[in-house]
């Protein structure tokens, strides 16, 4: 029905030849200056050195060359590092938040779980006020010792109470209880019912917010700041932070593993963009297919339950 | 709303027996489990980090002993670290900073994202329009680290774009990071061009599911386009923006700690237009190591924030009471 009514509303609901043209160069520009800013990064990453100390940053450099790229894999080992421990903690971080706050949100919306009230109660006060950046990590580092540890990269988002009310409201609205009901007078188990009959169904909702908690894993380098000084568990991000105040670092490294002789030829500017590239193209490359799925995210997340 | 019928349908007996604690626990089990790792998880991660807050009183030593012995032998100095907060040239700086910047983006994201949102509901080729939303939301997903040589590559005041322009008109080249009233037009402009395509979502969505009829009486009035969206779309979206309005009210104390940290590459000289409450104290922590005002600067912050939602929500409660938070 929905769709029926938006054929017939397209003409009466949009603009004006003019005024359509007029706003589509206006948001064509704004849309530009979005991506715009990206492809120039690549174009850096692919200008020859001695370019950039001429001329600085150009929209068409004279020299094109893939030697940052080349530099990056033969004696980037602290790339290589950091992507690991990138895709180590997006992958092991995403998995316990949506395994966690999953089943948080599907005990808590059945009714016939006594406590459902309490522990609501117990997951929204924590929405209410923020225990603070210090005290946080007095604990992340006194308490638990997780100072230089990769843990402490994942276990501070390893739940979201943002993520349980999106699943409690999933679950509310898109998975009726006669299901349930008809599931367990067959005599299912509760635990089988959850992995059998509700999990399959919740598919779309725990995709919502697999992916926006890999987006947050993969983008964090709070953590890495507050908690992490060594380069073993140095996730990209943060070696972006850390190439951003010191544009030695890289070669630094690289000295030190004995892999060069002569490090004034290092295109040290080049590697930084391609160090930005590579921690930027996988979003990129990804997020307009799961674009759909973070909308649906978006538009969920307020809807109370 | 429509879960309502299927939820009546399911008819909980009323307890014959009042069951024993244990029984009752021993019946819910399988949610216990359930719900016990985000247990744990808001336990250690949210409970105990509020009660930690109790170092604001104090001077916090640090011991070998672990962490809950410290507490327990630092000595209490009631709010000496409050009145040190308060009575140091940071104070403020920080109030300014942080309420200025979150009401200008208030505004402005309010303004823009209604703007944005109601123009693409009325854009005639959809084709173009994913492009442009799929491409508004690219900055959106990314990190502040990533965005901040985004944005170098355009200030770097011997290499950067705006010098070079600068420089091919005849004008003198500005040494952006070291230039500190550009900064809040930058920090603005930054933080509502990363948010647009998210925000405008909202009033798209919402200009989108208007019955067209009304479109439709409003053209056979003889109405225009520009009265159209002026007597249609925005009443209809209005109730939506006031809601959103007020709800980030509460977030009026926070402030994006990388736009305001990482964007400028945390330059001293811009200090007075970049430091707000997060930045102030996290400098605090790392700088001069001072646990206890760093710590009551952070419990001020979130005290006034939650008494913030708490004002905000009881405003929406009266206005419109099905969107309360609580």
């Amino acid at each position: 029905m929905r769709k029926k009514k938006h054929i017939s509303a397209v003409e009466i609901r949009k603009f004006g030849p003019g005024a359509n043209l007029f706003f589509n160069i206006f948001l064509g520009i704004f849309a530009l200056t979005c991506i715009l800013p990206f492809f120039f990064i690549i174009i850096l990453s692919l200008t020859k050195e001695s370019d950039i100390t001429a001329y600085g940053y150009q929209f068409w450099p004279k020299h094109w060359t893939f030697a940052s790229y080349q530099y990056l894999s033969r004696m980037g080992h602290q790339v290589l590092v950091s992507l690991g421990v990138t895709i180590f903690v997006t992958i092991v971080g995403t998995i316990m938040n949506s395994l966690f706050s999953s089943t948080y949100a599907y005990a808590i919306s059945r009714r016939d779980f006594a406590y459902a009230k309490f522990f609501t109660i117990f997951a929204l006060i924590s929405m209410l006020f923020v225990p603070g950046m210090v005290p946080t990590y007095l604990i992340v580092t006194q308490m638990l010792g997780l100072q230089d540890n990769i843990w402490a990269l994942i276990l501070p988002m390893s739940f979201g109470v943002y993520n349980v009310l999106i699943m409690r409201t999933f679950f509310k609205t898109s998975i009726p209880e006669a299901i349930i009901e008809s599931a367990r007078i067959d005599g299912a188990s509760e635990m089988r019912i959850f992995w059998n009959i509700v999990v399959p169904l919740a598919i779309p909702g725990i995709a919502t917010i697999s992916l926006f908690t890999s987006l947050g894993y993969w983008n964090d380098w709070m953590n890495a700041l507050l908690y992490i000084n060594k380069d073993s568990v140095t996730p990209l991000q943060y070696l972006l932070v850390k190439i951003q105040n010191n544009i030695q670092y890289m070669t630094q490294n690289m000295s030190n593993n004995g892999a060069i002789a002569g490090a004034t030829s290092v295109p040290t500017e080049g590697m930084r963009f391609a160090v930005v590239v590579v921690a930027t193209l996988p979003i990129a490359l990804t997020y307009p297919f799961f674009q759909k799925y973070f909308v649906k995210g978006m538009t969920i997340g307020g809807v109370k339950g | 709303m429509v879960q309502d019928p299927i939820v009546n349908d399911t008819v909980e007996l009323p307890p014959v027996k009042k069951k024993s604690f244990f029984r009752q626990l021993r019946d819910n089990r399988v949610f216990l489990l359930m719900v016990a790792p985000g247990t744990l998880f808001l336990i250690v991660f949210f409970y105990i980090p509020v009660l930690a807050n109790v170092v604001a009183f104090q001077n916090f030593q640090y011991s070998d002993q672990g962490f809950i012995y410290s507490v327990l032998h630092s000595p209490w100095v009631g709010f000496q670290n409050f009145t040190f907060f308060f009575k140091s040239a940071d104070f403020w700086l920080v109030i300014r900073n942080t309420i200025g910047y979150n009401l200008t983006f208030l505004l402005l994201n309010f303004f823009f994202a209604i703007f944005f949102g109601v123009v693409m509901s009325q854009m005639r080729n959809q084709r173009l329009l994913k492009v442009y939303q799929t491409s508004m939301l690219f900055p959106y997903f990314l990190s502040w680290a990533i965005l901040s040589y985004f944005v170098y590559a355009f200030l770097s005041s011997d290499k950067g774009i705006f010098n070079h322009i600068i420089q091919a008109m005849g004008g003198t080249p500005i040494d952006f990071y070291n230039t500190p009233w550009v900064w809040p037009f930058i920090i603005i402009f930054l933080g509502v061009w990363k948010g647009i395509g998210y925000n405008s979502i909202l009033y798209f969505a919402t200009a989108m599911g208007i019955d067209p009829s009304y479109y439709d009486a409003a053209m056979m009035d003889g109405a225009n386009k520009w009265q159209q969206i002026k007597n249609v779309t925005l009443p209809h979206i209005l109730p939506v923006a006031t809601l959103m309005l007020i709800l980030n009210i509460g977030g009026i104390f926070r402030s994006d700690f990388g736009l305001f940290y990482l964007i400028p590459r945390s330059s001293g000289a811009l200090i007075n237009v970049t430091q707000t409450f997060d930045t102030f104290i996290y400098r605090a922590l790392t700088t001069t190591n001072d646990i206890g005002m760093s710590t009551a600067a952070g419990l001020l912050q979130s005290v006034v924030g939650a008494l913030l939602i708490i004002v905000s929500n009881w405003i929406v409660r009266r206005v419109q009471p099905e969107s309360a938070l609580f």
